[in-house]
């Protein structure tokens, strides 16, 4: 199958990288640049497991085709630190136990701050129902929920 | 505040606190290595070809059209793999992953394919022509029971019976005692149910996955995510025929078991696929796949009739429990009898059984064969509170079990924590609280027993005062946090200057499965072990380094202590450790003994929308007894986790079949497991009843909480509705459909 020659940034960087027009972006993320942290939990956009912004949209990386990425910005859980210093989000993540096997742990980041992009004062029904496409079999979502608030209060005062 | 700050729950320096899991910063930045993020040079992709029959005899297989197809390097079958004895324990692990002369349900692996990528080996698996003699299938327990009904396995011989013909009885467990006919003739209150509950999938995010390459010398290096990779390593080796030195395996990060991955499925079809090719070959499920084809827990279906006097005291139960165990032989039976241990019930009858079916093996999930149990006699109990005009926690703390009660099997049980957790949830601000307005409450209960099993550890102190602890537990929960924060309690140094390593198969000493809840209990008493080994070393080289008698030096908070001598700390020893006998370091190892069992109550606020039946969950706590909790976080973790596994498994989740026995809602869009918006926060409560066989007293936390939530919220169901619902799970159209049966 002919390969198509897609130039994207990803994570800050400039990239190319070549795929078949059948190859998932997720495929293409993990195999063609080694950015194994979008995991596949299921392929058919269900558990958010792969979610990554897309032009500062979340996006599930397993529902769109690799060359859909081409003049894009897209930002993975390998770019949402800045250099060691770690995102609030994560670092909320690790002091409120928010993952335990950690599978879905990227995609919720990731998901999670695309909400507090777009809302930085979100009540826990909201971040409940913008997580919602994130499927988390580990936590019962109790310390995700929690964590995703005391960020969010972590950068209101960072902002302030 | 650092994480370390938060309160802590025990007198301990360490232990009971709250620090940042030494693995969790691989696991928020991406860099953690799961079952499919690793790829080698040259690797090869791996598909299946899987049975479409639920039953049916395999009469030929053509592979030639396959192996013709482009990038294929490798294909298999059963007749690749040798025909284990049927005495074997591995002998159903070996037909389960890839079919001999018989196709036992649909999904089965029938062949396998390696090629250059995974679309190649798709293509060229489905080019494989299988030519099929159909074979009658039995698709429910009702079928597999029922006189003169087809055999779902004709090599299965029922255990526990003489004798045994081929059958669909995987075992036959019963148990009495007392005199339950003369209890029943003398009870105020009889009530009795029948129940039956679908089967449920343990749901872990990660498909199963695994990298196996053969060398040129015959080994087979294997990178795999599972639960427990020294049975990996002895399974692989047992079903290719292979000696078990010809196989190392490598844990991965595991994302989420629950007990689906303590077998295997993957490794030794990849290892076969590499030896072929001569390359590595990466397998990795779809979700289809793993839900058709891996560990459902089973369906059941059961009868509970429980005595009981006018105060509330629970006299006899006789209850038959039937598991659909799947299409191998199974102790799901055996497991749900022995699980019914809460109550003391001095006249018992208990007849269970594993019931064959042509639907995909089952699997251990979270205390395996309890909650089908469970949620038939807490249905029953709070029942008969209910006649009775009693309290649901006050009938059931007069009926608790305590040390030295026996289980139905008769063992006593140790110190337990049952009346304690049902006193935590009376005494809570939940429970006292008034029931929101339009809801209702309900409560429920559960126990685990816990196990113990093998467990090694190496504990590495390094020349700057640091350490390494090696054990061979996969962590699927922060079992590293808990054996660093033990380490760092034994040794006195601080807990994040310990490192936490799960190491590979020829790193470690043998070590069981992490299942059972035993990886805090049994490998941290390994490390314990190693730890005091160690400290008496550190004293020994300490007295050295002062010309003291060994006796006269102590240890206390890291350091060595001895009148009229300044202290040494343990970094001042290993840092001369060349010049007072060479690097220090100690192995644990046990086969642990004193597993202590687990307790929790469960309580749920609920509305039922009586219009479209639908359940919506207000407000939810769990107690449990955790004996001590090492990490506190990740105990409350599990009793979270457990709970909404339990909620989904309550409201949403069951495997549904097709009259051809084909799964038909297998993926997660139909297969709906609880998301965030469906639930309110998990409120926790943990009780310490210290278990007096851990040097910590740690119990184990990880299984007993998927046991009390789907009488939990069906007894709030009821309570709410005035209708008992006995069918799991408890979805909109089963609710309307009683609801409308009671109007």
């Amino acid at each position: 199958m002919p390969r198509t020659h897609i130039n994207c940034t990803v994570n800050g960087d400039a990239v190319d990288f070549l795929a078949d027009d059948a190859t998932s972006l997720l495929d293409a993320l993990r195999d063609e640049l080694s950015l194994t942290g979008a995991k596949e939990g299921c392929a058919t956009g269900d558990c958010g497991a792969c979610s990554i912004l897309v032009d500062g949209k979340v996006n599930c990386a397993c529902l769109m085709f690799a060359p859909e990425a081409e003049g894009r910005d897209i930002l993975t859980v390998e770019g949402i630190a800045d250099g060691d210093h770690l995102h609030p989000l994560q670092q909320t993540f690790l002091e409120g136990a928010a993952l335990q096997c950690g599978i879905c742990t990227p995609g919720f980041l990731v998901a999670a701050k695309a909400l507090l992009d777009e809302n930085p004062e979100p009540t826990e029904t909201e971040i409940r129902f913008a997580l919602a496409g994130n499927l988390c079999r580990c936590t019962g979502y109790d310390k995700i929920i929690r964590s995703v608030q005391e960020a969010a209060v972590q950068l209101k005062g960072a902002t302030t | 505040m650092t994480a370390t700050d938060a309160p802590k729950s025990t007198d301990y320096k360490w232990v009971g606190t709250r620090p940042i899991r030494h693995d969790g910063y691989d696991k928020v930045t991406g860099k953690a290595r799961f079952a499919a993020d690793l790829n080698l040079p040259g690797q090869l992709r791996g598909a299946f070809l899987r049975s479409p029959h639920a039953h049916a005899r395999i009469v030929s297989i053509d592979t030639s059209a396959a192996e013709a197809m482009p990038g294929v390097k490798s294909v298999v079958t059963g007749a690749d793999f040798p025909d284990l004895d049927a005495k074997n324990p591995d002998h159903d692990v070996a037909v389960n992953i890839i079919a001999r002369d018989t196709v036992f349900y649909n999904g089965h692996v029938i062949a396998a394919v390696a090629a250059t990528t995974r679309p190649e080996a798709e293509a060229a698996a489905a080019a494989i022509e299988v030519e099929y003699e159909l074979l009658p299938a039995v698709l429910t327990i009702d079928e597999s029971l029922a006189e003169g009904a087809p055999l779902a396995n004709a090599n299965n011989l029922t255990k526990f019976v003489k004798g045994g013909e081929p059958s669909n009885l995987a075992t036959v467990t019963d148990l009495d005692r007392g005199d339950v006919e003369a209890a029943f003739a003398a009870a105020d209150v009889v009530v009795e149910h029948e129940f039956d509950t679908a089967a449920v999938h343990q749901g872990y995010i990660e498909p199963h996955g695994c990298v196996v390459d053969v060398g040129p010398d015959g080994k087979a290096d294997i990178w795999a995510s599972s639960q427990g990779h020294f049975r990996v390593r002895s399974m692989t080796a047992t079903t290719l025929g292979w000696d078990t030195a010809r196989v190392k395996v490598t844990p991965a990060e595991i994302g989420g078991g629950f007990g689906g991955k303590t077998t295997i499925y993957l490794e030794p079809i990849a290892a076969r696929l590499s030896e072929k090719a001569g390359r590595p070959v990466k397998i990795v499920m779809t979700r289809a796949e793993v839900m058709q084809a891996t560990g459902p827990a089973p369906s059941s279906q059961s009868r509970v009739k429980i005595a009981a006097t006018k105060d509330g005291e629970l006299t006899a139960m006789d209850a038959s429990f039937a598991y659909g165990v799947g299409a191998f032989s199974s102790m799901a039976g055996l497991i749900g009898a022995m699980s019914v241990a809460s109550y003391k019930f001095p006249n018992l009858k208990l007849h269970a059984v594993g019931a064959l079916t042509n639907t995909p093996k089952s699997a251990a999930y979270r205390a395996p064969s309890a909650p089908h149990a469970s949620f038939a006699i807490e249905s029953v109990v709070d029942e008969i509170a209910q006649k009775l005009d009693m309290d649901p926690i006050e009938i059931r703390l007069k009926n608790a079990v305590v040390e030295g009660d026996p289980t139905s099997m008769g063992m006593p049980q140790p110190k337990v924590g049952f009346v304690e957790c049902l006193e935590a949830l009376r005494d809570s601000e939940h429970y006292q609280s008034p029931v929101p307005e339009g809801a209702a409450r309900g409560i429920g209960t559960g126990f685990w027993f816990n196990i113990g099993e093998q467990s090694s550890a190496t504990v590495n102190l390094n020349e700057n005062g640091t350490a390494t602890v090696i054990t061979g537990s996969p962590d699927i929960g922060g079992s590293r946090a808990s054996m660093a924060l033990m380490a760092a309690e034994e040794l006195g140094i601080d807990v994040y200057s310990i490192t936490p390593v799960v190491a590979d198969t020829e790193a470690v000493g043998f070590t069981d499965v992490t299942e059972g809840s035993r990886a805090t209990f049994a490998t941290g008493m390994a490390v314990v072990n190693a730890c005091r080994e160690l400290v008496e070393e550190l004293r020994a080289r300490a007295a050295k380094m002062m010309k003291v008698d060994v006796e006269a030096v102590s240890w206390v908070d890291g350091s060595a202590v001895a009148e009229g001598q300044d202290p040494i700390s343990l970094a001042a020893i290993t840092a001369k450790a060349k010049s007072t006998g060479g690097p220090l370091n100690a192995t644990g190892s046990l086969n642990a003994a004193g597993a202590g069992p687990s307790f929790a109550v469960h309580c749920c606020d609920l509305k039922v929308d009586e219009e479209t039946g639908h359940v919506d969950i207000l407000r939810y706590t769990a107690v449990q007894d955790a004996g001590t909790a090492i990490h506190p976080s990740y105990v409350e973790g599990q009793m979270q986790g457990g709970s909404v596994q339990g909620i989904g498994w309550a409201l949403n989740e069951e495997y549904v079949f097709n009259d051809d026995g084909v799964m038909v809602n297998a993926g997660f869009l139909d297969y709906r497991i609880p998301v965030a918006s469906d639930l309110p926060m998990v409120e926790t409560i943990i009780v310490e009843v210290p278990n007096p066989s851990h040097p910590y007293g740690v119990r184990g936390v990880g299984e007993t909480g998927i046991v009390p939530p789907m009488a939990t919220v069906g007894n709030a169901i009821q309570r709410a509705t005035g209708t008992r619902m006995t069918s799991l799970p408890m979805s909109p159209p089963k609710i309307l459909a009683a609801l409308d049966n009671e109007g």
